[in-house]
């Protein structure tokens, strides 16, 4: 499973930065007044995870600070958190279906709110604020396909297979076994005075 | 004795080893599981009913929702669920595709697209200070490109367009003691006019052209007098205001920018006149004053002259004016009468023409009408239809047309406070609820279906009647109590003050009440708490719940007592205590003959009051009256005081049922350092199975279980505020656990670098909280685990065997604790709204923790994961025992969201209760939506799942009958053949 995500960590940064030079101007440069800026980011869902999961926009909530602000997406993907001050910041994306890193956000006062952004969960920076899942979630256990192996391992299964070997393997055992030796055995046995199985079964003699 | 226990750490290897998350296959949605959405109690409605297109209706709610509702039936189209602090305050439609909503105060302005709901585009709008926010989109049904919303909020009024949300100008009104009151566009007209008040004795109007934002023209007039706030506006160029001392209406008219007053004395306009108040409702021409417990309706002449026109019963509820055929407009107005509610649509011109008449029987439990919306079409015969939308006392939401209730929805439900649960009657012998709807054939029929579905055999109509069967099967919403008490009652306060007790078999609502009072008429909730659960005496008694509530919001208005019957639903007595409520103490095991819990209540000056309030009570109570503490948090003041119990307060009041307290301790902290954030106890009903706990290595620890423990997070105060408002150095966290009897600190422990909020779960003896650590800006969890050392020497079983140990000796606070406490922090990748712990019957089942996620996720995080044993390497005994390897953050299992694909919006709390079979848990989760389930943390190794296959243990129990009767043939048949040889 690693490889397949770092793989397609890979492609992603790829694709970063590309868009980085189809769009320059999207880079997360906030503005605002002296103690107020504005974050823009935007959030991007591959189309290779979306499989299986509607991907839909309008249900993605983008939240600041664990509640402080939530915001939603615009049909671009692109969000705008309004009035924020200069500081460390914390940006979380919530989809169903998708996990997301939350993201450190450095607003800073000096460069007139230009933001930093590092992904909390795998450290990695970001030069843009494009935020894309870690992960697609599926929340439901998959059924296993019919299987003679897994009806076997059920405990009816066990009890079936005890039987059989009991039934079929047992006498083909005692078989093998020289009536004569046997005899011998159980004798021993009984002068050692230990209580066997054998004794307490009528039926061995 | 040691193969014996390693054999049971074998179990328990093999028990844990199997499940790590909870899962759950796709088909088992809804099996043990419901989810109810709702958007709470509607502030605005704007329909939205053209000829082509589905109807609906757009509301917003006071749980900061907006939502498109199907008129039809009363479904969720799409909804969005704003923060905490973006409440909405206007809601419209614009461009006819567009969804317009103000909310935070009038500085956020969002269009979502109608048909869908998402996005299209948000702005924000500069704001200075607090004002009222208004939201004007013109009328215009044309498509014009060149109208704008007008926006007025923060002391700025903005002009945005439609179509992208730019921004197009903004005008300043922020002048000192200026307050805007009305932003006015006639139709068809480029100007702009801007009513306001100016020290709220001169009125000045703005006349502001619409397309460049320009001040037109100025014009003020000072008013001998001053203006309350309230304000009516009736036309175009008219508004009605009263003035301050509420007994002269002011038509203040700005035709061409002209002001000009007149004031009109309301007692020439009703005899018996008091003091008046403007409603709300916008009628054209005319206006609706409350005066006198009465509604008067006050037409508007054109020369501003004011005449009363009708007036009607003070229970009315009305509509803003809808404009309907030929430039005639009507309002409707909704009264009660009886068990009944009377809609009337009229027309404002001619009140005489009364255009519907309609008389719907209503259910009393729902309250007087709070709100009401119209909205009209053209029946089949040309004539005029009106379909009423009414928002109810108790927040239910119905719509009304055509004499009948179409659909309603119980609102209520999305602002629930306090949640408790009920057992079901018995089911009485002789009078079977069950249906005996099974033959053999039908049920041989139905495994063998579930036979084929679990082997995957299944084609896909199979799989169709597989889950129609198992959602109606096995009585699961039958009224009566089952052997595995899995059928039971969720009873929920709401914020309306209304009783709904939910069953959770189905989630449907078994009975609702609105709660009564002698004192007030509508007492607000604050807690719920089981008053009578006989079990044992007084089985004959139908189990009830005691609901605190109080007139008014002040903390020290007067307390109501009401007790419902949790069978049927109805109120057996509600009382007026007399006193405040400030806190409820249910104390633990003391019942009385008839099972009904004693409860103590706190009232602001600093007495208890004992109810029930019989002999009987009094007597028990008096037993066990040193032995009573109780303890209060000052939160703001940072102090935590611990009461006992002086004596009865016979000097003062003749009451011999209050109590008078002594303080015994107090824990201060220091203001400017620590600030409390969080404080938690046990819960009181908690079930701990075994006090001591063995490890790996046969050693054993026991736990330190005492109900009187306090936990109490404490942050510097500048951590108080939110994440980006401080940095590390300057913030701490600091926890304590305080024994609430003695006050004495048993353990704190210091966060550098870290803040709140802190969400905390307090069980057995750990406790788990959820806060934020600014160095690492990540979220962290930690666990506190304390046992107690005192015991620790008993491990030897000669001095057991000798009596030589100290495990009789009495547990007393006073006794002072040797213990010690393990803990371990690890990082948690996501904010959290709410944490709760899962109990069981007998508390021998493993434990999850239920975390309420900001996504409005429920994760079920297994206890091993929090365990203060985990270590880097565990060693194979470890392992064994079932100690995972250290991470540095808790995982994230998808299966393990026991909420799977829903969400439950507007989280706000966790209840779980335990089921009478040992490994199940009763889970229900509040906040706008519901949703309830069963979780089974150790799978169901008590009892058989749903899935077990019935039809291959009988399969197999044939085939196996078959195998012995071929084989004893075939021996027979050897037998036989042998002999003859």
């Amino acid at each position: 499973m690693a490889p397949i995500l770092r793989s397609t960590s890979l492609v992603a940064l790829l694709v970063f930065q590309i868009s980085l030079f189809l769009f320059t101007s999207t880079l997360p440069i906030s503005s605002g007044s002296e103690d107020s800026y504005t974050i823009t980011g935007r959030v991007r869902i591959p189309a290779s995870t979306a499989i299986g999961h509607a991907a839909k926009f309008s249900n993605i909530k983008v939240v600041l600070n664990g509640g402080q602000n939530i915001t939603f997406l615009r049909p671009d993907g692109y969000f705008t958190f309004h009035k924020v001050t200069a500081g460390t910041h914390l940006i979380e994306v919530y989809a169903l279906g998708f996990f997301f890193s939350p993201v450190r956000v450095d607003v800073s006062a000096r460069h007139h709110g230009k933001v930093q952004a590092t992904l909390t969960e795998t450290r990695r920076s970001l030069t843009e604020l494009v935020l894309e899942p870690l992960r697609a979630d599926q929340y439901y256990e998959l059924r296993e396909p019919f299987n003679v192996m897994a009806i076997l391992k059920s405990p009816m299964g066990l009890m079936v297979g005890f039987m059989v070997v009991v039934v079929f393997l047992m006498p083909k055992l005692m078989e093998n076994i020289d009536p004569e030796e046997m005899k011998r055995t159980q004798e021993e046995l009984r002068n050692q005075g230990v209580p066997s199985l054998s004794s307490l079964l009528p039926a061995s003699r | 004795m040691a193969m014996a226990l390693r054999l049971y750490l074998l179990l328990i290897v093999f028990v844990s080893s199997a499940i790590v998350s909870f899962s759950l296959y796709e088909d088992q949605v809804g099996l043990m599981d419901w989810h109810q959405r709702y958007i709470g109690k509607v502030k605005h409605a704007v329909f939205h009913t053209q000829k082509t297109g589905r109807k609906r209706v757009i509301v917003s709610t006071e749980e900061n929702v907006v939502a498109s509702l199907d008129l039809r039936h009363g479904e969720i189209f799409w909804r969005h669920v704003l923060g905490t602090k973006d409440a909405i305050d206007g809601v419209d439609i614009a461009l006819g595709k567009y969804v317009i909503t103000l909310s935070s105060e009038g500085s956020m302005l969002r269009a979502w697209n109608l048909p869908d709901g998402q996005m299209v585009w948000e702005t924000s709008l500069h704001s200075a200070q607090h004002s009222k926010s208004l939201l004007s989109v013109p009328v215009n049904l044309k498509f014009d490109k060149d109208y704008s919303i007008l926006v007025f909020g923060g002391g700025y009024l903005h002009a945005v367009s439609p179509i992208d949300g730019e921004l197009l100008w903004k005008k300043d009104f922020t002048a000192e003691g200026f307050e805007v009151q009305r932003v006015l566009q006639p139709l068809e007209s480029s100007i702009v006019y801007v009513l306001g008040f100016l020290h709220s004795s001169e009125a000045i109007v703005y006349q502001i052209d619409s397309k460049s934002g320009e001040v037109v023209a100025e014009k003020s007039k000072a008013f001998p007098g001053r203006f309350s706030g309230e304000i009516s506006a009736v036309s175009n160029d008219k508004v009605v205001v009263l003035d301050s001392t509420r007994s002269i209406l002011v038509t203040i008219s700005f035709v061409d920018g002209e002001i000009s007053f007149q004031k009109t004395l309301i007692s020439s306009l009703v005899e018996d006149s008091g003091e008046a108040e403007i409603l709300s409702p916008l009628l054209s021409n005319m206006l609706a004053v409350k005066v006198n417990k009465r509604t008067i309706f006050v037409r508007v002449g054109d020369q501003g002259k004011l005449e009363m026109v009708d007036s009607l019963s003070d229970e009315t509820a009305m509509s803003d004016s809808l404009p309907v055929a030929d430039d005639q407009v009507a309002f409707a107005s909704v009264h009660h009468e009886g068990s009944k509610i009377h809609l009337t649509v009229k027309l404002v011109d001619d009140l005489d023409t009364v255009l519907l008449r309609e008389s719907i029987q209503m259910d009393q439990h729902r309250g007087r009408v709070d709100r009401v919306f119209i909205n009209n079409y053209i029946k089949t015969d040309r004539s005029n239809g009106f379909r009423a939308l009414i928002v109810m006392e108790d927040h239910s939401l119905l719509l009304l047309q055509q004499g009948a209730i179409v659909w309603s929805r119980e609102e209520g439900l999305a602002s629930v406070t306090d949640v408790t649960t009920a057992e079901l009657p018995v089911e009485k012998d002789g009078v079977s609820v069950a249906k005996v709807e099974h033959t053999l054939v039908d049920w041989l029929k139905g495994h063998i279906l579930k036979l084929k579905g679990s082997l995957l055999l299944a084609s896909p109509e199979d799989v169709v009647a597989i889950q129609e069967m198992r959602m109606k099967s096995s009585g699961r919403s039958k009224l009566t109590r089952d052997h595995n008490g899995f059928r039971k009652l969720f009873i929920a306060l709401t914020r309306a003050g209304k009783l709904f007790a939910l069953h959770t078999g189905d989630g449907r609502i078994v009975w609702s009440t609105l709660l009564n009072s002698p004192a007030c008429a509508r007492p607000s909730g604050i807690s719920l708490y089981q008053w009578q659960v006989p079990h044992h005496h007084a089985m004959d008694e139908n189990p009830s719940v005691l609901v605190v509530g109080r007139c008014g919001s002040d903390s020290s208005s007067p307390g109501v007592l009401s007790f419902v019957d949790v069978y049927t639903g109805k109120e057996i007595s509600s009382s007026d205590i007399g006193h405040s409520v400030v806190q409820v103490m249910p104390l633990p095991l003391f019942t009385d003959s008839t099972e009904q819990r004693l409860h103590l209540i706190a009232d602001t000056d600093g007495h208890v009051h004992l109810y029930p309030k019989t002999p009987e009570a009094l007597g028990i109570f008096q037993r066990e009256f040193q032995n009573v503490y109780w303890y209060n948090v000052e939160g703001d003041d940072g102090i935590i005081r611990g009461h006992g119990m002086k004596s009865s307060c016979a000097g003062e009041t003749a009451d011999e049922y209050c109590f008078t307290t002594r303080e015994l301790w107090t824990v201060v902290f220091p203001s400017e350092s620590e600030k409390i954030i969080s404080t938690l106890t046990r819960k009181p009903n908690e079930v701990v199975h075994t006090q001591a706990k063995v490890s790996t290595d046969q050693d054993v620890l026991y736990k330190y279980v005492s109900r009187n423990l306090l936990f109490v997070a404490t942050v510097s105060p500048k951590g108080a505020g939110e994440i980006g408002s401080v940095t590390p150095e300057e913030s701490a966290l600091v926890v304590y656990l305080i024994d609430t009897v003695t006050g004495r600190i048993l353990h704190r422990l210091s966060h550098q670098g870290c803040q709140g909020p802190v969400h905390a779960v307090f069980s057995e003896n750990w406790v788990v909280y959820h806060y934020f650590n600014l160095r690492a800006h990540k979220y962290e969890v930690t666990v506190v685990e304390i046992y107690d050392q005192s015991r620790a020497e008993n491990k030897n079983v000669w001095k057991l065997v000798l009596g030589k140990h100290n495990l009789t000796a009495p547990i007393s606070s006073y006794s002072r604790p040797e213990m010690f406490t393990k803990s371990q922090s690890y990082f948690f990748p996501q904010s959290v709204k709410t944490i709760a712990v899962t109990s069981t019957a007998k508390g021998i089942t493993s434990k999850q923790l239920l975390i309420g996620t900001i996504g409005d996720q429920i994760l079920a995080l297994d206890k091993r994961f929090v365990d203060p044993r985990r270590t880097l390497n565990p060693s194979q005994a470890e392992k064994e025992e079932g100690i995972i390897p250290l991470t540095d953050s808790l995982p994230i299992i998808p299966q393990s969201y026991i909420t799977h694909s829903l969400k439950v919006e507007g989280l706000r709390g966790i209840v779980t209760a335990p089921a009478k079979l040992e490994s199940t848990t009763h889970v229900f989760a509040y906040g706008v939506d519901l949703f309830y389930t069963r979780l089974a943390p150790s799978k169901t190794y008590d009892s058989l799942t749903d899935d077990f296959s019935y039809a291959l243990l009988l399969i197999t129990i044939v085939a196996l009958v078959a195998a012995i009767y071929i084989t004893w043939a075939l021996s027979e048949k050897k037998e036989l053949s042998e002999k003859w040889r």
